[in-house]
């Protein structure tokens, strides 16, 4: 019996020692600074992130930035209650009205490249070549000849993928409220762009990905780009730190010092070279020093 | 994968087991000694408050992230606690969530003693403490189930360490949020092999309660 307890006793010991080792190894403790970030995953799924992440890191050694990927939507909302120090987003209309009530400032556009139609490489829709309202038109009229035949797989998440594509519906003519959610054809994942390519193209169907993002998945994917410029897939992605007057113990400092970063030569030579090597071309256009772009 | 040992594969192994393993603890801590009040005392509403243990076996883990979301998060009661996104957060969650599992299981280890053990104690001079010994370390394989089952819990679940650990690399990313995360960048073989990873803890605690019992 007392060998039992022994052992019993041991293990509770170990548990212990475990949990309290583990906290001094990995414990929030440190001296670090922390510097939290909420980003797409349209940013973080390209893996550009951990390669700023990195080179940033090494010059500030005592800072330890923090990514949290969400749509635009959720991480604007985490903004807005202070959970984070800095929001990396691109939906201009929701950063606009987050500025405005007050709880960010000083907006900085660091990069961008466009969003892609994709669909399968048959187009049954026949959208290649068009522009972004006429492929959404095509895609519409088509999908309700025939679901089983032409269907739309949205993101359905408030991100600023899912921003920028009613913004194109509604451009098209149609409500999207009453005459595209709930449609046969139109399918809403509720999910972030990874999962939301994987299911239009086990679907064959067409979707509207950040062009980062397809280019990151494209290995595993038969979707082809189908449509992929003009000004309404023109996709712009934007830095805002929390405004201190508002959240006076946000980690200001730090993020100062990240978004210089990020528009220095060094931060924006690598949007300039990231995907190159791994992709074929580069994910990014960097922004630094010159207006945003219109086209 | 599973073989080489990427050294990221192995921190968040490790950062898994101190997480899960912290939960357990101070949910045993909390659990064990509240089940024996429940359970030794009688009082009224007992039935209904087992009752309500019992229901929330099937507390839904995206429920308890979301309400420790809101009690962390900077504007929430205890946002001054800066907990949102780190692991001691995730902790909290991972506690409450196998609290009524735990609880319930340990009600259940002591009445599946003999009230003739209870009786023999008392009519042998036990004292109330000695007596609560007595039955304990007659139910105490059973209460080691009970812990096996909460750590089953919090080690498997997904929803609190999603929420409330916000999946950030190097920090608060484990097994089943970075499962998720790498099925939906399409890396199904790291998904699998790190599913793979979580079994074999299991099957490891598991031959270590094995070994316990028959030592006996």
């Amino acid at each position: 019996m007392n060998s039992n307890r022994k052992m019993i006793l041991a293990i509770i010991a170990v548990i212990v020692v475990v949990a309290i080792g583990a906290y001094a190894l990995y414990g929030n403790f440190g001296p670090k600074e922390e510097l939290k970030i909420a980003t797409t995953t349209s940013l973080e799924d390209t893996g550009l992130l951990e390669e700023l992440e990195a080179a940033f890191e090494s010059k500030n050694p005592n800072v330890d930035v923090q990514f949290v990927a969400v749509g635009t939507g959720q991480a604007l909302e985490y903004g807005r209650k202070g959970d984070v120090d800095l929001v990396m987003v691109h939906a201009k209309a929701q950063e606009d009205k987050f500025i405005e009530e007050g709880y960010g400032i000083n907006r900085t556009v660091f990069a961008y490249n466009y969003f892609y139609i994709v669909g399968p490489a048959s187009d049954p829709a026949k959208i290649n070549g068009t522009n972004a309202t006429t492929a959404f038109k095509n895609i519409m009229t088509s999908g309700t000849a025939d679901p089983s035949l032409v269907s739309f797989v949205s993101r359905g998440d408030n991100s600023g993928t899912h921003t920028r594509e009613i913004q194109i519906w509604n451009k098209t003519g149609a409500d999207y409220n009453s005459s595209i959610r709930g449609q046969p054809w139109y399918i809403e994942t509720g999910k972030g762009m990874g999962d939301t390519l994987t299911l239009a193209n086990q679907k064959n169907a067409y979707t509207l990905s950040d062009s980062g993002t397809y280019l990151a998945f494209k290995g595993n994917l038969t979707l082809v780009p189908l449509v992929t410029q003009g000004k309404d897939l023109l996709n712009i992605y934007s830095m805002i730190p929390l405004n201190t007057t508002k959240f006076p113990n946000t980690n200001s400092a730090d993020a100062d010092k990240w978004i210089a970063f990020v528009m220095s030569d060094e931060g924006q030579k690598i949007f300039e070279e990231y995907g190159k090597a791994k992709y074929g071309q580069t994910l990014f256009t960097p922004l630094a020093g010159q207006p945003e772009p219109t086209n | 994968m599973l073989i080489s040992l990427d050294p990221e594969v192995v921190t968040i192994t490790l950062r898994t087991l101190e997480i899960s393993l912290s939960s357990t603890l101070f949910g045993t801590l909390i659990s064990i000694p509240l089940g024996g009040i429940i359970y030794f005392k009688t009082f009224k509403g007992k039935r209904v408050l087992i009752n309500v243990i019992q229901t929330l076996y099937s507390l839904p883990t995206v429920l308890v992230g979301l309400l420790v979301f809101l009690l962390l998060s900077n504007e929430g009661p205890l946002g001054s606690l800066e907990l949102l996104f780190t692991p001691g957060g995730m902790i909290i969650g991972q506690t409450i969530l196998i609290l009524p599992i735990v609880t319930g299981f340990t009600i259940i280890a002591l009445s599946g003693v003999k009230d003739e053990i209870r009786d023999l104690a008392f009519s042998l001079g036990s004292s109330e403490f000695q007596t609560l010994r007595a039955i304990m370390r007659e139910a105490k394989y059973a209460l080691l189930g009970a812990v096996i089952l909460g750590f089953g819990r919090a080690i498997s679940e997904v929803g609190v360490a999603m929420m409330i650990g916000g999946n950030i690399r190097g920090f608060t990313r484990v097994i089943t949020t970075t499962m998720a995360l790498e099925t939906s960048k399409g890396n199904v073989e790291l998904s699998i092999s790190l599913g793979m990873i979580l079994l074999m803890i299991a099957l490891a605690i598991s031959v270590i309660l094995n070994l316990i019992q028959e030592k006996k």
